[in-house]
């Protein structure tokens, strides 16, 4: 049980930063995820909370003190690995048993201690194989358990469900979901795929080339993303952006128009912005709507009929793609003309300079 | 038995031997008798006797005379088949020879000598194994000695060259640190340096730390090899930097990780590493040689060697010494050689 702290934490190799200066707080029970694309720095982060990298600078706090010099071994931390990396000339029991070993734990309690997380993983009748005989789930049940018995402060995760196949990994999410309500400790979690993220985490980090661009719950992030990135990168499929120009502010609302002359509506407040400069409207696929003989015309290019959902891919007359996603059947087909609404209670607007958002003042998802 | 009768009459013709069944069987067996003749035939010269081992022409099994016991004689005496002349067709003993002549007897009228010329006798010979080379090694020679002073050497060098070696490897293929690359190069480096060039400056490092005719003498130089560093290192590289963070996490310290961790998982590199060692100390001959001038600490290589004097060599006991010295290097190499083959490393990483 432990709160965790980042302050103003770099990283470089060999003179070149790859972690720049990074903030952040979790909280004492939380399930905080780290999730960016590949390069950003979310494992290297991972691996200087455990210890495993050296901090170049700014400090690091668990339980309010520093443990910026302290050893991986004395932080008092379990990490389950990508790899897995479970010791191949042991047994299961031996692998669970080996942290516990290392810090002189009587043999009694060594017992009890990987029977009940045996048994909480179900991995009991693998305690005598070797992890060369187990499946890629059993496995990850394995490192989990190795990470369990120990009864660390803090659990870190590093992309534990990436080399397990789709079914197993909804599954396994699930079960690890279930862990940390059972456990109640803090928990790190990092994940390239924002799915995980959003369906496990209490709160997001979302990191991009070694900074964070926004920390929040899942939701607030997804309703408020600070920027064109986390909009982009939060949600499945991704947000449509258009390119834009400011036509001009108003009280409440910012009225700008796309290459092709078409005028959006979007309730930001525009205090950041003045006519002229450019812009990027954008609004999620699910709220979308293509249908009827108003809004703006666009072509079907292609559609995906799941049965219960359905994706348009659609392109309007100056070529930007869109995506919409809607609930049930649809009955139009490739090459249909249509036209597309925007509803301005569901768009973002985006500064074209530097990608920042402007503040929504109606949020349209929250009214649902 | 019957898939290695099976494994050994295969062969590609479906009716007969094809030309390439004679071809490769030709050159198996041309392979085995170059590999195992000489072998072979040590191994059965050590069972003759100096008087077999001299004999012309030489035969392959140890054939020794036949000898006879005969009344009036202290000696047994060997046995003729007389081949021509006065006596030819009976079985004489021979009491002395004069030049061309030799003196004889008949077994059952020991009274009558007899003299028969040299061409017309042939001895008696009969398949005898003369175990006495090898018993005499240990009555005669301080053999157990020498072997003890061999298996000395050869198990402590060996267990401190792969402890020293490995951890060497250890820090070279999984510690970063500065001038990591130049320290491997310094050491493959040494691979060029011919072993006798180091032979003086050795050997004054050695005299001056008062090492000579000492068996610490012979083990500290030979500990740190390059070759074992190299093999190591490189199996080393393969085992996954995830496993030793792995353990980290799982408060082991550095020696821990070592010892639980990367050595387990080096065995096959280690088992090769042992082999060598033990064929390297166990074979060494210049060295010990040079820092072992008394005979109570020589070495079995060192004794062989005693036995092939200036003036005259004691086949009999060199021969059976070798072949002595020949079997645990065999058998290091018959128990140890299935780990390099089955011992690689059960992955547990994905």
């Amino acid at each position: 049980m432990a709160a965790l702290e980042l302050e103003g934490v770099v990283k470089d190799y060999a003179g070149v930063r790859a972690i720049h200066g990074i903030d952040l707080k979790v909280e004492d029970g939380d399930f905080c995820v780290f999730v960016g694309p590949s390069g950003c720095g979310k494992s290297t982060l991972l691996r200087m909370i455990a210890g495993l990298e050296d901090i170049t600078g700014g400090e690091l706090r668990i339980d309010r003190v520093r443990v910026n010099e302290q050893r991986a071994s004395e932080r008092g931390l379990a990490m389950v690995f990508q790899t897995y990396a479970l010791y191949p000339h042991m047994t299961v029991w031996e692998n669970l048993a080996f942290g516990l070993e290392n810090i002189r734990t009587p043999k009694a309690e060594i017992k009890e201690r990987v029977t009940r997380a045996a048994r909480m993983l179900q991995i009991e009748e693998f305690l005598g194989r070797r992890p060369k005989q187990l499946s890629g789930g059993q496995r990850q049940r394995v490192a989990i358990g190795r990470a369990v018995v120990r009864e660390p402060r803090v659990f870190l995760f590093d992309e534990p469900l990436s080399n397990l196949d789709a079914e197993l990994r909804v599954a396994m999410r699930r079960e690890i979901s279930a862990l940390h309500r059972r456990l109640g400790n803090t928990m790190i979690y990092v994940t390239h795929d924002q799915v995980e993220a959003m369906t496990m985490a209490d709160r997001i980090v979302v990191l991009k080339a070694g900074r964070v661009e926004q920390y929040g719950t899942p939701l607030h992030l997804y309703n408020e993303p600070a920027n064109q990135f986390v909009a982009g990168f939060i949600g499945s499929p991704r947000m449509n952006f258009i390119d834009a120009v400011v036509d001009g502010t108003d009280a409440g609302k910012v009225t700008v128009r796309d290459a092709a002359g078409q005028a959006y509506e979007v309730s930001v407040d525009g205090s950041g912005i003045s006519p002229g400069q450019e812009v990027t409207v954008g609004i999620r696929p699910e709220h979308l709507e293509v249908g009827g003989d108003k809004g703006h015309p666009v072509s079907v290019q292609s559609i995906e009929q799941l049965g219960g959902q359905s994706f348009l891919y659609c392109e309007t007359p100056d070529g930007t793609q869109l995506t919409a996603h809607f609930v049930g059947q649809t009955s139009m087909r490739r090459g249909d003309k249509a036209h597309a609404t925007f509803r301005r209670s569901f768009m973002h607007l985006f500064r074209k300079s530097d990608g920042k958002a402007l503040k929504r003042l109606e949020i349209g998802e929250a009214a649902i | 038995m019957a898939t290695v009768l099976n494994f050994l009459t295969r062969r590609r013709g479906r009716h007969g031997f094809d030309l390439t069944d004679w071809l490769s069987w030709a050159y198996l067996v041309f392979g085995t008798v170059l590999m195992f003749g000489p072998v072979l035939w040590v191994v059965l010269s050590s069972f003759k006797t100096d008087a077999a081992l001299a004999q012309y022409p030489p035969t392959l099994l140890p054939f020794a005379a036949k000898t006879v016991a005969v009344e009036g004689y202290d000696k047994p005496l060997e046995l003729y088949r007389i081949t021509g002349g006065e006596y030819q067709g009976r079985h004489l003993a021979e009491i002395r020879r004069i030049g061309l002549v030799a003196q004889m007897v008949d077994p059952a009228e020991p009274d009558k000598r007899l003299k028969v010329n040299i061409k017309d006798r042939q001895p008696e010979q009969a398949l005898a194994f003369a175990v006495s080379n090898y018993t005499e090694l240990f009555s005669r020679f301080n053999f157990a000695r020498y072997l003890w002073n061999s298996v000395f050497i050869t198990v402590v060098a060996t267990v401190i060259t792969v402890l020293f070696n490995s951890m060497a490897a250890f820090a070279l293929a999984k510690y970063k640190f500065r001038g990591r690359t130049a320290v491997f190069l310094l050491i493959i480096a040494t691979l060029m340096i011919p072993p006798t060039i180091n032979l003086v400056p050795i050997f004054l490092v050695v005299s001056k730390l008062g090492m000579v005719n000492s068996p610490w003498g012979v083990i500290w130089p030979a500990v740190a090899t390059p070759t074992g560093v190299f093999l190591l290192r490189q199996y080393m590289l393969t085992i996954p930097d995830d496993l030793l963070d792995a353990a980290r996490m799982d408060h082991a310290s550095e020696w821990r990780v070592y010892w639980r961790i990367v050595m387990p998982l080096s065995a096959p590199a280690i088992a090769v590493l042992t082999i060598f060692s033990v064929m390297w100390r166990w074979n060494d001959f210049l060295w010990p040689l040079i820092v072992l001038t008394r005979s109570e600490q020589f070495t079995l290589q060192l004794a062989l060697n005693s036995f092939q004097g200036e003036l005259q060599t004691n086949w009999s006991h060199l021969l059976a010494m070798t072949v002595l010295t020949l079997l645990p290097i065999t058998f290091v190499f018959a128990f140890l050689q299935k780990y390099i083959t089955t011992g690689i490393a059960q992955s547990g990483v994905k």
